[in-house]
């Protein structure tokens, strides 16, 4: 069978899978709507989270941007992963023990203040939308490679299979869909992975594959081979990095600060019974999203190597069928400026004759290692269980955020279960079409707003967080003026070096040598020092706060408490 | 009461303080800043460096999530802060 065929029946089977599990997970709550009745068990809430977190742009665009970025790709594998950490021993076993529904929720009750809880509202819907329209992008390219729809028949038809599970089982439906889609997902990434890793190393386990030697019998690991085929064309050697040491550091720690602030992430952990189970299941999302991460790299090596020996040097006409497909989507460019009908990839701008968009790396890889069709159809259906998992779960924090923090918390304190049920099935049902919209009509900067994604959730909510747990003295006026001084500056220095003035964006200009990407971890450093010296020199938080403070640090409920609804 | 309160967060501050130390070495100081060092010594086919920095650094994290899960477990029997 052909590649279209197949593609059509392995992603034909996993949609009827998800809209099967919506059926059967539907919501009859708000707590089933919002945090799955806080009854998923801790191993499935893993396998969750791991799909929430893992985008179409972990799997679709990291290995890529590793194939090109060699050893500073470091800086996605570490920060994509790390976050965990902190996520786990600082964040999650507390904001269980809360126990309420949303970010939002803890800023507004620990911080006692209306404001804190609106720039918590603001700052999740803002981080959340420009996320889900890159998913809503990525779903689109898949369609309109693999099954020849045209983009935006692609994300019309992924809007259309969101709505169905997520407007009908809200947390609960999204909860069981996702952890079928980490399945797929994970499936999809390692079949090729490990087929590649055996053809080119006779080493099956990629993360071992990885630091092997060839299977061509020149006794060369692959690592070495790379080196010396990217120091050839000019590329600094694969093993070594570019970027500067301060601005690996701050990117690092930028993207784990903000994947443990990030909302869609947090507010998984509110979706298991109990404390224990909020830990253990940190642990387990840990595992199956480094599962993916360990073999990333691997990927990536395989797949610059594989590329530069299929490519370079050859003849223009003579190029493999998968080269002249993706070709014709425009991420793939060849241009002869020397006019000898050959492909010369080079690091050299000038004399480079082939630009290639780091994006198809993945998608392009079974193909370029030859395997069978059915692989590549797999590889599109992970692809687009990533897209849509992570759009899932962003699309009911912003529904959440409207129907439970805004409209049920400041503006209609006396509405009924049923009717904050209704408002935020309406709530997921628009931000659907306007992410859809989006995905559509992309605006130029998604790429560059997942920057700005991840450095305002590191300048903002992390700290707050943080500080409500740790800092017992923390007070409202201390964390608003910490979150504002934070968000803002990151804000203004990214859209200073972004939009204004792009052309000095270089380490030059930069503050200490730390790009835009980075700029979160100094945000969140202003964040605490602000937050810290302002609370300092305003009144302590009233008892009853301190209380809850205490209370949370404590899985134990000390006096059972009442639940609400 | 209070006392064991204090007593079990003093414990669950010097278990953050050991675990994230280790959290910071593996990934921001082997991965980051010693990587270059490291790099001149070679397992297999891998500069240490840049294992700890692409591999390396994720296996000690999840393992670090294990460690605390144990000992937070324990440490909540000991004083009996357990949910049943």
């Amino acid at each position: 069978m052909d590649i279209q065929t197949w593609t059509f029946i392995i992603v034909g089977a996993s949609f009827a899978l998800y809209i099967g599990i919506a059926f059967w997970a539907r919501a009859g709550s708000t707590t089933d709507f919002y945090i799955a009745g806080s009854a998923v068990h801790p191993l499935a809430n893993g396998m969750a989270t791991a799909a929430d977190w893992m985008s179409a742009a972990s799997f679709i665009s990291m290995a890529g941007l590793i194939a090109f970025l060699g050893r500073d790709g470091a800086v996605y594998l570490m920060g994509w992963t790390g976050g965990y950490v902190l996520l786990a021993l600082l964040l999650a076993p507390y904001l269980r023990k809360f126990g309420k529904f949303t970010v939002p929720d803890f800023v507004g009750d620990r911080y006692y203040s209306r404001t804190a809880r609106l720039v918590a509202i603001l700052c999740a819907v803002f981080v959340s939308f420009t996320y889900v329209a890159g998913q809503m992008r990525g779903a689109g390219i898949v369609f309109s490679r693999f099954l020849d729809v045209g983009i935006h028949e692609g994300v019309i038809i992924g809007m259309i299979i969101v709505f169905f599970y997520a407007v009908l089982g809200g947390m609960k439906g999204i909860t069981y869909t996702q952890v079928a889609q980490y399945c797929v997902l994970i499936f999809a990434y390692m079949v090729p992975a490990i087929y590649i890793s055996f053809m080119m190393t006779n080493n099956p386990v990629p993360q071992i594959g990885f630091g092997s030697m060839l299977s061509d019998g020149s006794g060369v690991s692959l690592l070495d081979k790379l080196d010396g085929l990217t120091t050839e064309l000019g590329f600094a050697a694969y093993t070594s990095g570019t970027k500067s040491t301060i601005d690996v550091f701050f990117i690092t720690a930028a993207l784990m600060v903000g994947t443990a602030g990030l909302p869609h992430v947090i507010v998984r952990f509110f979706t298991v019974p109990k404390v224990k189970d909020a830990r253990i299941s940190a642990g387990y999302a840990c595992i199956f999203i480094v599962l993916l991460y360990s073999t990333a790299p691997a990927v990536a090596a395989f797949a610059r190597a594989n590329l530069i020996e299929t490519v370079d040097q050859v003849e223009y006409n003579e190029v493999p069928e998968w080269f002249t497909n993706w070709e014709s989507t425009g991420l793939l460019v060849f241009d002869d400026k020397s006019g000898d009908g050959r492909i010369n990839y080079l690091a050299d701008p000038d004399a480079n004759e082939l630009e290639i968009d780091p994006d198809i790396m993945v998608l392009a890889n079974p193909e370029i290692a030859n395997l069978p069709n059915w692989v590549i159809g797999l590889v599109a259906a992970g692809a687009l269980a990533a897209a849509l998992s992570t759009a899932a779960g962003l699309l009911l924090v912003i529904s959440t955020s409207v129907a439970h923090d805004l409209v049920k918390r400041t503006m209609l304190p006396d509405m009924t279960d049923k009717g904050e049920l209704n408002i935020a099935r309406i709530a997921i049902a628009f931000t659907i079409l306007i992410a859809g919209y989006f995905g559509v009509n992309p605006p130029g900067f998604v790429a560059q707003t997942v920057a700005f994604a991840f450095g305002l959730a590191a300048a903002s909510f992390f700290p707050a967080i943080m500080l409500g747990i740790f800092y017992k003295r923390m007070n409202k006026e201390g964390a608003i003026a910490g979150m504002v001084s934070g968000i803002l500056f990151t804000a203004c220095y990214i859209i200073y070096f972004t939009y204004i003035n792009p052309e000095i964006s270089n380490p030059d200009y930069w503050w200490f040598g730390i790009s835009p990407e980075g700029i979160g971890t100094l945000g969140m450093l202003i964040n605490f020092a602000v937050a810290i010296v302002v609370s300092r020199y305003t009144a302590p938080p009233p008892q009853e706060i301190q209380d809850l403070v205490e209370s949370i640090r404590i899985p134990r409920a000390l006096v059972e408490k009442v639940k609400s609804d | 009461m209070e006392d064991k309160a204090k007593e079990y967060w003093t414990r669950n501050l010097r278990y953050l303080a050991i675990l994230l130390s280790i959290w910071f070495l593996v990934s921001f100081g082997f991965g980051i800043l010693l990587v270059d060092q490291l790099d001149a010594i070679q397992i297999g086919g891998f500069r240490l460096g840049f294992w700890f920095a692409q591999q390396g650094s994720q296996f000690v994290f999840v393992i670090l999530i294990f460690v605390y899960v144990r000992l937070m477990n324990n440490l909540d029997k000991e004083f009996g802060f357990d949910e049943v």
